[in-house]
Protein backbone atom coordinates (compact mmCIF):
# COMPACT_ATOMS: atom_id res chain seq x y z
CA UNK A 1 0.00 0.00 0.00
CA UNK A 2 2.84 2.71 1.36
CA UNK A 3 4.55 1.60 -1.63
CA UNK A 4 2.20 1.98 -4.23
CA UNK A 5 1.36 5.65 -2.44
CA UNK A 6 5.00 6.50 -2.52
CA UNK A 7 5.18 5.16 -6.30
CA UNK A 8 2.62 7.10 -7.11
CA UNK A 9 3.38 10.27 -5.67
CA UNK A 10 7.05 10.26 -7.40
CA UNK A 11 4.78 9.61 -11.15
CA UNK A 12 3.39 12.62 -10.20
CA UNK A 13 5.90 14.59 -9.77
CA UNK A 14 7.76 13.29 -12.96
CA UNK A 15 5.01 14.33 -14.56
CA UNK A 16 4.60 17.76 -13.45
CA UNK A 17 8.47 18.46 -13.72
CA UNK A 18 8.17 17.36 -17.11
CA UNK A 19 4.78 19.13 -18.19
CA UNK A 20 6.89 22.33 -16.44
CA UNK A 21 9.58 21.79 -18.55
CA UNK A 22 7.63 20.93 -21.46
CA UNK A 23 5.58 24.42 -21.34
CA UNK A 24 8.89 26.56 -20.95
CA UNK A 25 10.48 25.13 -23.96
CA UNK A 26 7.46 25.77 -26.17
CA UNK A 27 7.14 29.42 -24.53
CA UNK A 28 11.46 29.94 -25.32
CA UNK A 29 10.99 28.27 -28.42
CA UNK A 30 7.45 29.97 -29.83
CA UNK A 31 8.80 32.89 -31.14
CA UNK A 32 11.47 31.52 -33.24
CA UNK A 33 9.36 28.62 -34.58
CA UNK A 34 6.48 31.20 -35.52
CA UNK A 35 8.70 33.36 -37.55
CA UNK A 36 10.06 30.48 -39.61
CA UNK A 37 6.86 28.87 -40.43
CA UNK A 38 5.19 32.73 -41.26
CA UNK A 39 7.74 33.69 -43.99
CA UNK A 40 6.72 30.09 -45.74
CA UNK A 41 3.31 32.22 -46.52
CA UNK A 42 2.47 34.07 -49.52
CA UNK A 43 2.42 38.05 -48.83
CA UNK A 44 -1.27 38.08 -48.84
CA UNK A 45 -1.41 36.09 -46.19
CA UNK A 46 1.64 37.05 -44.05
CA UNK A 47 0.29 40.60 -43.65
CA UNK A 48 -2.57 39.28 -41.86
CA UNK A 49 -2.12 38.23 -37.59
CA UNK A 50 -0.19 34.57 -37.70
CA UNK A 51 -3.10 32.52 -36.36
CA UNK A 52 -2.29 29.76 -37.05
CA UNK A 53 1.62 30.50 -37.80
CA UNK A 54 1.77 27.50 -40.71
CA UNK A 55 0.68 28.58 -44.48
CA UNK A 56 -2.72 27.86 -44.23
CA UNK A 57 -3.55 28.84 -48.61
CA UNK A 58 -0.35 27.15 -49.52
CA UNK A 59 3.34 26.90 -49.17
CA UNK A 60 5.07 29.92 -50.80
CA UNK A 61 8.83 31.52 -51.31
CA UNK A 62 7.54 34.61 -52.08
CA UNK A 63 8.62 36.46 -48.89
CA UNK A 64 11.70 35.91 -49.71
CA UNK A 65 11.71 36.59 -53.27
CA UNK A 66 10.11 40.57 -52.23
CA UNK A 67 12.96 40.78 -49.66
CA UNK A 68 15.33 40.37 -52.63
CA UNK A 69 13.38 43.23 -54.48
CA UNK A 70 14.21 45.94 -51.72
CA UNK A 71 16.62 48.24 -51.70
CA UNK A 72 20.21 46.03 -53.23
CA UNK A 73 18.40 43.40 -52.15
CA UNK A 74 18.46 40.36 -49.54
CA UNK A 75 21.32 38.78 -51.60
CA UNK A 76 23.66 41.49 -51.44
CA UNK A 77 23.50 41.95 -47.61
CA UNK A 78 23.48 38.28 -47.12
CA UNK A 79 26.66 38.50 -48.79
CA UNK A 80 28.38 41.29 -46.68
CA UNK A 81 27.25 39.74 -44.04
CA UNK A 82 28.54 36.48 -45.10
CA UNK A 83 31.77 37.84 -45.41
CA UNK A 84 32.10 40.19 -42.32
CA UNK A 85 31.23 37.38 -40.58
CA UNK A 86 34.16 34.55 -42.43
CA UNK A 87 36.76 37.37 -42.42
CA UNK A 88 36.11 37.97 -38.81
CA UNK A 89 36.26 33.96 -37.95
CA UNK A 90 39.71 33.83 -40.22
CA UNK A 91 41.37 36.65 -38.75
CA UNK A 92 40.14 36.26 -35.11
CA UNK A 93 41.73 33.02 -35.06
CA UNK A 94 44.98 33.70 -36.85
CA UNK A 95 45.49 36.37 -34.67
CA UNK A 96 44.37 34.89 -31.66
CA UNK A 97 46.03 31.96 -31.81
CA UNK A 98 49.76 33.70 -32.51
CA UNK A 99 49.23 35.90 -29.61
CA UNK A 100 48.16 32.91 -27.40
CA UNK A 101 51.02 30.75 -28.42
CA UNK A 102 53.47 34.43 -28.06
CA UNK A 103 52.21 34.98 -24.58
CA UNK A 104 52.28 31.17 -23.48
CA UNK A 105 55.59 30.39 -24.73
CA UNK A 106 57.83 33.68 -24.79
CA UNK A 107 59.29 35.89 -22.87
CA UNK A 108 60.07 39.38 -24.30
CA UNK A 109 59.95 42.83 -22.99
CA UNK A 110 56.33 43.85 -22.47
CA UNK A 111 55.01 40.99 -22.32
CA UNK A 112 52.51 41.47 -19.01
CA UNK A 113 51.38 44.80 -20.23
CA UNK A 114 50.69 44.19 -24.17
CA UNK A 115 48.88 41.01 -22.03
CA UNK A 116 46.42 43.29 -19.08
CA UNK A 117 46.51 46.09 -22.24
CA UNK A 118 44.91 43.48 -24.77
CA UNK A 119 42.52 41.83 -21.47
CA UNK A 120 41.53 45.52 -20.04
CA UNK A 121 39.53 46.59 -23.48
CA UNK A 122 37.20 44.68 -22.25
CA UNK A 123 36.19 47.06 -19.26
CA UNK A 124 35.62 49.53 -21.81
CA UNK A 125 32.74 49.52 -24.14
CA UNK A 126 33.54 50.20 -28.19
CA UNK A 127 29.99 51.80 -27.96
CA UNK A 128 31.73 54.71 -26.30
CA UNK A 129 34.93 55.00 -28.72
CA UNK A 130 32.42 54.46 -32.53
CA UNK A 131 32.94 57.97 -33.54
CA UNK A 132 36.36 57.98 -33.51
CA UNK A 133 36.99 54.61 -34.78
CA UNK A 134 34.48 56.14 -38.02
CA UNK A 135 37.37 59.23 -38.08
CA UNK A 136 40.04 56.25 -37.65
CA UNK A 137 38.54 54.45 -40.48
CA UNK A 138 38.45 57.37 -42.84
CA UNK A 139 41.93 58.32 -42.39
CA UNK A 140 43.23 54.75 -43.32
CA UNK A 141 41.17 54.96 -46.50
CA UNK A 142 38.40 52.08 -45.03
CA UNK A 143 35.28 54.04 -44.35
CA UNK A 144 32.48 52.29 -45.77
CA UNK A 145 34.01 49.39 -46.38
CA UNK A 146 33.91 45.57 -45.50
CA UNK A 147 37.17 45.89 -44.36
CA UNK A 148 37.23 47.99 -42.13
CA UNK A 149 33.71 46.70 -40.46
CA UNK A 150 36.40 43.30 -39.95
CA UNK A 151 39.06 44.70 -38.17
CA UNK A 152 36.66 46.44 -35.71
CA UNK A 153 35.09 43.22 -34.67
CA UNK A 154 38.19 41.09 -34.67
CA UNK A 155 39.58 43.99 -32.24
CA UNK A 156 35.92 42.92 -30.34
CA UNK A 157 36.94 39.36 -30.23
CA UNK A 158 40.42 39.94 -29.01
CA UNK A 159 40.39 40.15 -25.29
CA UNK A 160 38.09 36.97 -25.12
CA UNK A 161 39.84 34.55 -27.70
CA UNK A 162 43.13 35.84 -26.42
CA UNK A 163 42.72 35.07 -23.13
CA UNK A 164 40.67 31.51 -24.48
CA UNK A 165 44.42 30.66 -26.98
CA UNK A 166 47.00 31.51 -24.32
CA UNK A 167 45.17 28.91 -21.68
CA UNK A 168 44.96 26.10 -24.08
CA UNK A 169 48.50 26.39 -25.31
CA UNK A 170 49.36 26.72 -20.97
CA UNK A 171 48.02 23.59 -20.67
CA UNK A 172 50.21 21.79 -23.42
CA UNK A 173 53.27 19.86 -21.49
CA UNK A 174 56.32 21.66 -22.62
CA UNK A 175 58.04 17.87 -23.17
CA UNK A 176 55.93 17.21 -25.89
CA UNK A 177 57.48 20.61 -27.95
CA UNK A 178 60.66 20.04 -26.40
CA UNK A 179 60.73 16.45 -28.18
CA UNK A 180 59.60 18.13 -31.50
CA UNK A 181 62.50 21.01 -31.26
CA UNK A 182 65.11 17.77 -30.96
CA UNK A 183 63.35 16.68 -34.16
CA UNK A 184 64.51 20.18 -35.97
CA UNK A 185 61.23 21.48 -36.19
CA UNK A 186 61.51 25.66 -36.13
CA UNK A 187 58.95 27.82 -34.20
CA UNK A 188 56.13 28.18 -36.66
CA UNK A 189 55.97 24.32 -38.19
CA UNK A 190 55.87 23.23 -34.10
CA UNK A 191 52.74 25.62 -33.77
CA UNK A 192 51.22 24.53 -37.04
CA UNK A 193 51.97 20.94 -37.39
CA UNK A 194 52.18 19.90 -33.19
CA UNK A 195 50.28 22.44 -30.98
CA UNK A 196 47.42 23.44 -33.48
CA UNK A 197 45.85 20.21 -33.62
CA UNK A 198 46.49 20.18 -29.47
CA UNK A 199 44.52 23.20 -29.44
CA UNK A 200 42.05 22.58 -31.63
CA UNK A 201 38.61 22.82 -29.38
CA UNK A 202 39.93 26.26 -28.17
CA UNK A 203 40.12 27.00 -31.53
CA UNK A 204 36.61 25.67 -32.59
CA UNK A 205 35.35 27.85 -29.83
CA UNK A 206 36.73 31.60 -30.94
CA UNK A 207 35.86 30.61 -33.89
CA UNK A 208 32.20 30.63 -33.47
CA UNK A 209 31.94 33.14 -30.78
CA UNK A 210 33.90 35.26 -33.31
CA UNK A 211 31.30 34.37 -35.79
CA UNK A 212 28.22 34.85 -34.28
CA UNK A 213 29.93 38.18 -32.77
CA UNK A 214 29.80 39.39 -36.37
CA UNK A 215 27.11 38.18 -38.06
CA UNK A 216 24.60 39.82 -35.26
CA UNK A 217 26.54 42.71 -34.25
CA UNK A 218 23.94 45.90 -35.33
CA UNK A 219 25.17 49.52 -34.18
CA UNK A 220 28.72 49.52 -35.52
CA UNK A 221 27.34 48.25 -38.51
CA UNK A 222 24.49 50.72 -38.57
CA UNK A 223 27.55 53.62 -38.07
CA UNK A 224 30.14 52.88 -39.81
CA UNK A 225 28.55 51.32 -43.19
CA UNK A 226 26.55 54.19 -44.70
CA UNK A 227 26.00 53.16 -48.43
CA UNK A 228 23.35 50.17 -48.72
CA UNK A 229 25.29 48.21 -51.09
CA UNK A 230 27.49 47.72 -48.03
CA UNK A 231 24.54 47.16 -45.56
CA UNK A 232 24.87 44.14 -43.42
CA UNK A 233 21.55 41.87 -42.60
CA UNK A 234 20.74 43.34 -39.28
CA UNK A 235 20.93 47.09 -40.63
CA UNK A 236 19.37 46.02 -44.28
CA UNK A 237 16.43 44.54 -42.30
CA UNK A 238 16.20 47.70 -40.06
CA UNK A 239 15.74 50.00 -42.49
CA UNK A 240 13.30 47.72 -44.42
CA UNK A 241 11.43 47.51 -41.07
CA UNK A 242 11.24 51.32 -40.53
CA UNK A 243 9.76 51.66 -43.60
CA UNK A 244 12.69 53.38 -45.88
CA UNK A 245 11.18 51.22 -48.99
CA UNK A 246 7.71 52.17 -48.59
CA UNK A 247 5.38 50.67 -47.10
CA UNK A 248 6.50 47.68 -44.12
CA UNK A 249 5.97 44.18 -45.54
CA UNK A 250 5.44 42.34 -42.41
CA UNK A 251 6.13 39.02 -44.97
CA UNK A 252 9.43 40.09 -45.83
CA UNK A 253 10.37 40.88 -42.01
CA UNK A 254 9.19 37.39 -41.03
CA UNK A 255 11.85 36.42 -43.74
CA UNK A 256 14.32 37.99 -43.19
CA UNK A 257 14.74 37.36 -39.46
CA UNK A 258 14.50 33.83 -40.44
CA UNK A 259 17.76 34.25 -42.46
CA UNK A 260 18.91 36.28 -39.89
CA UNK A 261 18.71 33.29 -36.99
CA UNK A 262 18.83 30.18 -39.10
CA UNK A 263 22.97 30.01 -39.26
CA UNK A 264 23.32 30.93 -35.31
CA UNK A 265 20.81 28.23 -34.19
CA UNK A 266 22.28 25.75 -36.77
CA UNK A 267 25.74 26.63 -35.35
CA UNK A 268 25.03 26.49 -31.75
CA UNK A 269 23.07 23.20 -32.17
CA UNK A 270 26.13 21.88 -33.96
CA UNK A 271 28.77 23.14 -31.34
CA UNK A 272 26.78 23.26 -28.05
CA UNK A 273 29.62 21.81 -26.58
CA UNK A 274 32.25 24.05 -27.60
CA UNK A 275 30.13 27.30 -26.92
CA UNK A 276 29.52 26.40 -23.45
CA UNK A 277 33.09 25.53 -22.94
CA UNK A 278 33.83 28.96 -24.28
CA UNK A 279 30.95 30.23 -21.71
CA UNK A 280 32.64 28.61 -19.13
CA UNK A 281 35.99 29.49 -19.55
CA UNK A 282 34.67 33.11 -19.57
CA UNK A 283 32.86 32.44 -16.45
CA UNK A 284 35.57 31.15 -14.55
CA UNK A 285 37.94 33.50 -15.02
CA UNK B 1 40.85 37.10 -13.62
CA UNK B 2 44.09 35.32 -13.99
CA UNK B 3 46.30 38.12 -15.53
CA UNK B 4 49.60 37.52 -14.07
CA UNK B 5 51.93 35.62 -16.40
CA UNK B 6 53.98 32.29 -15.77
CA UNK B 7 57.54 34.25 -16.21
CA UNK B 8 58.76 31.92 -14.18
CA UNK B 9 58.08 28.57 -15.31
CA UNK B 10 60.11 29.16 -18.54
CA UNK B 11 62.45 26.43 -19.70
CA UNK B 12 65.47 26.27 -17.83
CA UNK B 13 67.65 25.81 -19.90
CA UNK B 14 67.27 29.65 -20.90
CA UNK B 15 70.39 31.81 -21.33
CA UNK B 16 73.01 28.92 -21.62
CA UNK B 17 72.54 28.62 -25.32
CA UNK B 18 73.71 32.17 -27.31
CA UNK B 19 70.53 31.78 -29.52
CA UNK B 20 68.07 30.94 -26.55
CA UNK B 21 67.45 34.80 -25.31
CA UNK B 22 67.33 35.60 -29.00
CA UNK B 23 64.72 32.96 -29.49
CA UNK B 24 62.59 34.33 -27.11
CA UNK B 25 62.25 37.90 -28.66
CA UNK B 26 60.48 36.27 -31.36
CA UNK B 27 57.27 35.98 -28.99
CA UNK B 28 57.66 39.85 -29.61
CA UNK B 29 55.93 38.93 -33.40
CA UNK B 30 53.44 36.36 -32.63
CA UNK B 31 51.88 39.22 -30.43
CA UNK B 32 52.50 41.70 -32.60
CA UNK B 33 49.43 42.04 -35.18
CA UNK B 34 47.37 41.64 -32.04
CA UNK B 35 48.47 44.23 -30.12
CA UNK B 36 48.10 46.37 -33.74
CA UNK B 37 44.93 46.00 -33.96
CA UNK B 38 44.15 46.77 -30.08
CA UNK B 39 46.43 50.00 -30.66
CA UNK B 40 44.56 51.04 -33.92
CA UNK B 41 41.25 50.01 -33.30
CA UNK B 42 41.01 50.56 -29.17
CA UNK B 43 44.15 52.87 -27.99
CA UNK B 44 43.89 55.43 -30.68
CA UNK B 45 40.10 55.65 -30.37
CA UNK B 46 40.23 55.94 -26.90
CA UNK B 47 42.75 58.67 -26.80
CA UNK B 48 41.18 60.22 -29.63
CA UNK B 49 37.59 60.34 -27.57
CA UNK B 50 39.42 62.10 -24.33
CA UNK B 51 40.94 65.34 -26.94
CA UNK B 52 37.68 65.26 -29.06
CA UNK B 53 35.51 66.19 -25.89
CA UNK B 54 37.24 69.20 -25.55
CA UNK B 55 36.51 70.33 -28.87
CA UNK B 56 34.03 71.89 -30.73
CA UNK B 57 33.60 69.28 -33.67
CA UNK B 58 31.02 69.02 -36.61
CA UNK B 59 31.46 66.87 -39.14
CA UNK B 60 32.50 68.54 -41.79
CA UNK B 61 34.45 71.80 -41.74
CA UNK B 62 37.15 73.23 -38.88
CA UNK B 63 37.12 71.84 -34.74
CA UNK B 64 37.63 74.58 -32.30
CA UNK B 65 39.03 74.22 -28.93
CA UNK B 66 36.30 74.84 -26.08
CA UNK B 67 38.28 73.10 -23.21
CA UNK B 68 35.58 71.93 -20.79
CA UNK B 69 32.64 73.48 -22.62
CA UNK B 70 31.41 70.09 -23.81
CA UNK B 71 31.01 68.92 -20.06
CA UNK B 72 29.37 72.40 -19.16
CA UNK B 73 26.90 71.58 -21.38
CA UNK B 74 26.18 68.54 -20.53
CA UNK B 75 25.62 69.14 -16.82
CA UNK B 76 22.43 71.13 -18.36
CA UNK B 77 21.36 68.92 -21.20
CA UNK B 78 18.69 67.54 -19.59
CA UNK B 79 17.23 65.29 -22.27
CA UNK B 80 21.23 63.46 -21.67
CA UNK B 81 20.29 62.81 -17.60
CA UNK B 82 16.76 61.71 -18.67
CA UNK B 83 18.25 59.03 -20.80
CA UNK B 84 21.10 58.00 -18.17
CA UNK B 85 17.75 57.67 -15.82
CA UNK B 86 15.66 55.69 -18.24
CA UNK B 87 18.74 53.60 -18.50
CA UNK B 88 19.10 53.02 -14.90
CA UNK B 89 15.42 52.43 -14.48
CA UNK B 90 15.63 49.55 -17.27
CA UNK B 91 18.82 48.29 -16.32
CA UNK B 92 17.10 47.53 -12.42
CA UNK B 93 13.92 46.25 -13.97
CA UNK B 94 15.02 44.08 -16.89
CA UNK B 95 18.03 42.67 -14.17
CA UNK B 96 15.77 41.56 -11.84
CA UNK B 97 12.99 40.51 -14.22
CA UNK B 98 15.69 38.23 -15.65
CA UNK B 99 16.97 36.62 -12.38
CA UNK B 100 13.38 36.39 -11.20
CA UNK B 101 12.88 33.66 -14.50
CA UNK B 102 16.87 32.34 -14.78
CA UNK B 103 17.32 31.06 -11.70
CA UNK B 104 14.13 28.83 -11.33
CA UNK B 105 15.64 27.16 -15.05
CA UNK B 106 18.95 26.90 -13.16
CA UNK B 107 17.19 24.78 -9.97
CA UNK B 108 15.08 23.03 -12.87
CA UNK B 109 18.04 21.86 -15.47
CA UNK B 110 21.55 21.83 -12.84
CA UNK B 111 19.98 17.97 -11.73
CA UNK B 112 20.80 14.89 -14.43
CA UNK B 113 17.35 13.14 -15.45
CA UNK B 114 16.05 12.16 -18.79
CA UNK B 115 15.71 15.17 -21.02
CA UNK B 116 17.61 17.53 -19.01
CA UNK B 117 19.85 18.24 -21.45
CA UNK B 118 17.15 18.81 -24.13
CA UNK B 119 15.26 21.36 -21.99
CA UNK B 120 18.83 23.49 -21.62
CA UNK B 121 19.22 23.68 -25.18
CA UNK B 122 15.79 24.83 -25.84
CA UNK B 123 15.82 27.56 -22.83
CA UNK B 124 19.43 28.37 -24.27
CA UNK B 125 17.70 29.00 -28.02
CA UNK B 126 17.58 32.62 -28.10
CA UNK B 127 20.42 33.71 -26.62
CA UNK B 128 22.60 32.80 -29.90
CA UNK B 129 20.54 35.14 -31.84
CA UNK B 130 21.10 38.14 -32.03
CA UNK B 131 19.57 40.77 -30.44
CA UNK B 132 19.31 42.76 -33.76
CA UNK B 133 17.19 39.67 -34.88
CA UNK B 134 15.15 39.40 -31.56
CA UNK B 135 14.01 42.55 -31.53
CA UNK B 136 13.31 42.50 -35.59
CA UNK B 137 11.34 39.43 -34.75
CA UNK B 138 9.46 40.90 -31.40
CA UNK B 139 8.69 44.19 -33.04
CA UNK B 140 6.13 42.14 -36.03
CA UNK B 141 5.18 40.06 -33.11
CA UNK B 142 3.86 43.46 -31.04
CA UNK B 143 2.99 44.88 -34.11
CA UNK B 144 -0.82 45.91 -33.60
CA UNK B 145 -2.53 44.83 -36.92
CA UNK B 146 -0.07 41.82 -38.57
CA UNK B 147 1.49 40.87 -35.25
CA UNK B 148 0.18 38.08 -32.67
CA UNK B 149 -0.47 39.19 -29.04
CA UNK B 150 -2.85 41.84 -29.56
CA UNK B 151 -4.70 39.98 -32.25
CA UNK B 152 -4.71 36.76 -30.37
CA UNK B 153 -6.00 38.54 -27.45
CA UNK B 154 -8.74 39.95 -29.72
CA UNK B 155 -9.29 36.89 -31.24
CA UNK B 156 -9.89 35.00 -27.54
CA UNK B 157 -12.15 37.67 -26.49
CA UNK B 158 -9.60 39.15 -23.81
CA UNK B 159 -9.87 42.71 -25.34
CA UNK B 160 -12.60 44.38 -27.29
CA UNK B 161 -10.71 46.18 -29.66
CA UNK B 162 -7.29 46.10 -30.59
CA UNK B 163 -4.75 47.35 -28.43
CA UNK B 164 -1.17 48.86 -29.59
CA UNK B 165 1.33 47.53 -27.06
CA UNK B 166 4.13 50.53 -28.24
CA UNK B 167 1.65 53.36 -28.28
CA UNK B 168 2.27 54.52 -24.95
CA UNK B 169 5.46 53.77 -22.25
CA UNK B 170 3.62 51.20 -19.98
CA UNK B 171 2.67 48.46 -22.32
CA UNK B 172 5.40 49.42 -24.70
CA UNK B 173 8.47 49.20 -21.71
CA UNK B 174 7.19 46.01 -20.53
CA UNK B 175 7.02 44.51 -24.05
CA UNK B 176 10.37 45.47 -24.04
CA UNK B 177 11.35 43.63 -20.96
CA UNK B 178 9.47 40.00 -21.82
CA UNK B 179 11.35 40.19 -25.02
CA UNK B 180 15.04 40.51 -23.38
CA UNK B 181 13.93 37.87 -20.59
CA UNK B 182 13.30 35.59 -23.08
CA UNK B 183 16.41 36.53 -25.45
CA UNK B 184 18.67 36.27 -22.11
CA UNK B 185 17.68 34.13 -19.42
CA UNK B 186 18.89 30.70 -21.09
CA UNK B 187 22.06 32.66 -20.96
CA UNK B 188 21.66 33.67 -17.10
CA UNK B 189 20.68 30.12 -16.57
CA UNK B 190 23.94 28.33 -17.79
CA UNK B 191 25.91 30.50 -15.94
CA UNK B 192 23.61 29.90 -12.73
CA UNK B 193 24.13 26.53 -13.58
CA UNK B 194 27.53 26.11 -13.32
CA UNK B 195 27.64 27.62 -9.97
CA UNK B 196 25.42 25.31 -8.94
CA UNK B 197 26.96 22.37 -10.17
CA UNK B 198 30.41 23.38 -8.04
CA UNK B 199 28.50 23.06 -4.77
CA UNK B 200 29.85 20.03 -3.17
CA UNK B 201 26.79 17.45 -2.82
CA UNK B 202 28.01 15.99 0.30
CA UNK B 203 27.27 19.27 1.67
CA UNK B 204 23.89 19.48 0.91
CA UNK B 205 24.21 16.26 2.33
CA UNK B 206 25.14 17.09 5.38
CA UNK B 207 22.96 19.66 5.94
CA UNK B 208 19.87 17.13 5.29
CA UNK B 209 21.25 14.78 8.08
CA UNK B 210 21.50 17.71 10.47
CA UNK B 211 17.46 18.55 9.73
CA UNK B 212 17.95 21.46 7.76
CA UNK B 213 14.92 22.08 5.16
CA UNK B 214 15.31 22.92 1.56
CA UNK B 215 15.13 26.76 2.27
CA UNK B 216 17.61 26.49 5.36
CA UNK B 217 19.75 24.94 2.87
CA UNK B 218 19.32 27.03 0.30
CA UNK B 219 20.27 30.67 2.20
CA UNK B 220 23.02 28.74 4.55
CA UNK B 221 24.62 26.77 1.95
CA UNK B 222 23.37 27.60 -2.20
CA UNK B 223 23.61 31.22 -1.57
CA UNK B 224 26.96 32.49 0.01
CA UNK B 225 29.17 29.19 -1.98
CA UNK B 226 27.12 30.80 -5.20
CA UNK B 227 28.43 34.68 -4.33
CA UNK B 228 31.13 34.55 -7.31
CA UNK B 229 28.92 33.33 -9.50
CA UNK B 230 25.52 35.57 -8.30
CA UNK B 231 28.35 38.54 -8.73
CA UNK B 232 29.22 37.65 -12.62
CA UNK B 233 25.86 36.65 -13.58
CA UNK B 234 24.59 40.13 -12.20
CA UNK B 235 27.49 41.76 -13.55
CA UNK B 236 27.11 40.62 -17.06
CA UNK B 237 23.13 41.28 -16.65
CA UNK B 238 23.89 45.51 -15.90
CA UNK B 239 26.60 46.22 -17.77
CA UNK B 240 24.78 44.59 -21.18
CA UNK B 241 21.78 46.71 -19.98
CA UNK B 242 23.58 49.74 -20.00
CA UNK B 243 24.55 49.88 -23.32
CA UNK B 244 21.44 48.81 -24.53
CA UNK B 245 20.61 50.17 -27.56
CA UNK B 246 19.37 47.63 -30.64
CA UNK B 247 15.61 46.74 -29.06
CA UNK B 248 15.41 50.39 -28.24
CA UNK B 249 16.27 51.44 -31.38
CA UNK B 250 14.43 49.31 -33.87
CA UNK B 251 11.18 48.08 -31.65
CA UNK B 252 10.59 51.61 -30.78
CA UNK B 253 12.87 54.23 -32.26
CA UNK B 254 13.37 55.43 -28.33
CA UNK B 255 9.40 56.42 -28.59
CA UNK B 256 6.49 56.68 -27.32
CA UNK B 257 7.65 59.92 -27.39
CA UNK B 258 11.44 59.74 -26.93
CA UNK B 259 10.49 58.17 -23.40
CA UNK B 260 12.61 54.90 -23.81
CA UNK B 261 15.82 56.98 -25.31
CA UNK B 262 18.74 54.95 -23.32
CA UNK B 263 22.18 56.40 -22.88
CA UNK B 264 23.91 54.76 -25.63
CA UNK B 265 20.68 55.60 -28.22
CA UNK B 266 21.56 59.53 -26.88
CA UNK B 267 25.28 59.26 -27.78
CA UNK B 268 24.60 57.84 -30.95
CA UNK B 269 21.74 60.93 -31.87
CA UNK B 270 24.12 63.60 -30.71
CA UNK B 271 27.06 61.90 -33.13
CA UNK B 272 25.74 60.22 -36.20
CA UNK B 273 22.56 62.28 -36.55
CA UNK B 274 23.40 65.97 -35.43
CA UNK B 275 26.87 65.34 -36.07
CA UNK B 276 27.87 66.80 -33.25
CA UNK B 277 31.21 64.66 -32.66
CA UNK B 278 32.86 66.34 -29.58
CA UNK B 279 29.86 66.85 -27.68
CA UNK B 280 28.98 63.04 -28.13
CA UNK B 281 32.12 62.34 -27.35
CA UNK B 282 32.10 63.85 -24.11
CA UNK B 283 28.88 62.34 -23.37
CA UNK B 284 30.86 58.59 -24.43
CA UNK B 285 33.31 60.07 -21.92
CA UNK B 286 30.54 59.86 -19.33
CA UNK B 287 29.21 56.63 -19.89
CA UNK B 288 33.08 55.00 -19.89
CA UNK B 289 33.48 56.36 -16.62
CA UNK B 290 30.67 54.94 -15.29
CA UNK B 291 31.22 51.67 -16.77
CA UNK B 292 34.78 51.61 -15.70
CA UNK B 293 33.57 52.27 -12.45
CA UNK B 294 31.23 48.92 -12.33
CA UNK B 295 34.22 46.81 -13.88
CA UNK B 296 36.19 47.99 -10.64
CA UNK B 297 33.12 46.72 -8.53
CA UNK B 298 32.89 43.38 -10.65
CA UNK B 299 37.31 43.11 -9.93
CA UNK B 300 35.95 43.43 -6.14
CA UNK B 301 32.99 41.31 -5.85
CA UNK B 302 34.60 38.32 -8.03
CA UNK B 303 37.19 38.23 -5.45
CA UNK B 304 38.41 34.94 -4.87
CA UNK B 305 36.91 33.85 -1.13
CA UNK B 306 39.84 34.84 1.20
CA UNK B 307 42.16 32.28 2.23
CA UNK B 308 41.61 30.87 -1.39
CA UNK B 309 43.68 31.17 -3.95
Amino acid sequence: MAQAASRNRRLAARIGEHSTGIIASVLFAAPIVWAVLSAFKPAQEARQPPLPPWPTSGFSLENYATLNSFGDGLWVSAQNSIYVSVMTVVLSVIVSVLAGYGFSRFRFPFKDLFFILILSTIMIPFQSILTPIFLVLTKLGLHNTLTGLVGVYVTLQLPFSIFMMRNAFDAVPREIEEAARMDGASNLTMLLKVMLPLVWPGVVTIALFAFLGAWNEFLAALVLMTDQSKFTLPVMMTALQSGRFGAIDWGAVQAGVTVMMVPCLILFLALQRFYIRGLMAGAVK
Amino acid sequence: MTIITDATIAPPRLGKRAGASRRQWIGLLYVAPAVALVVVFFLIPLGMTAWMSLHNWPLMGEHSYIGLGNYVAILRDTRFWNALRFTAYYTVIVTIAIFVVAFPLALFVERPRPLTNLYRTMFFMPAVVGFASASLLWSWLLNVDSGLFSPAAYDLGLIDRKFNLLATFQPAFWSIIAMVVWKVAGFTMIILMAGLQSIPQDLQEAAVIDGAGPFARFRAITLPLMRRTLALALILSVAGSILAFDQFYIILRGGPRNQTLTAVYWIFNQSFVSFKLGYGAALSMVLLVVLVALSLVQLWLLRKPEGLD
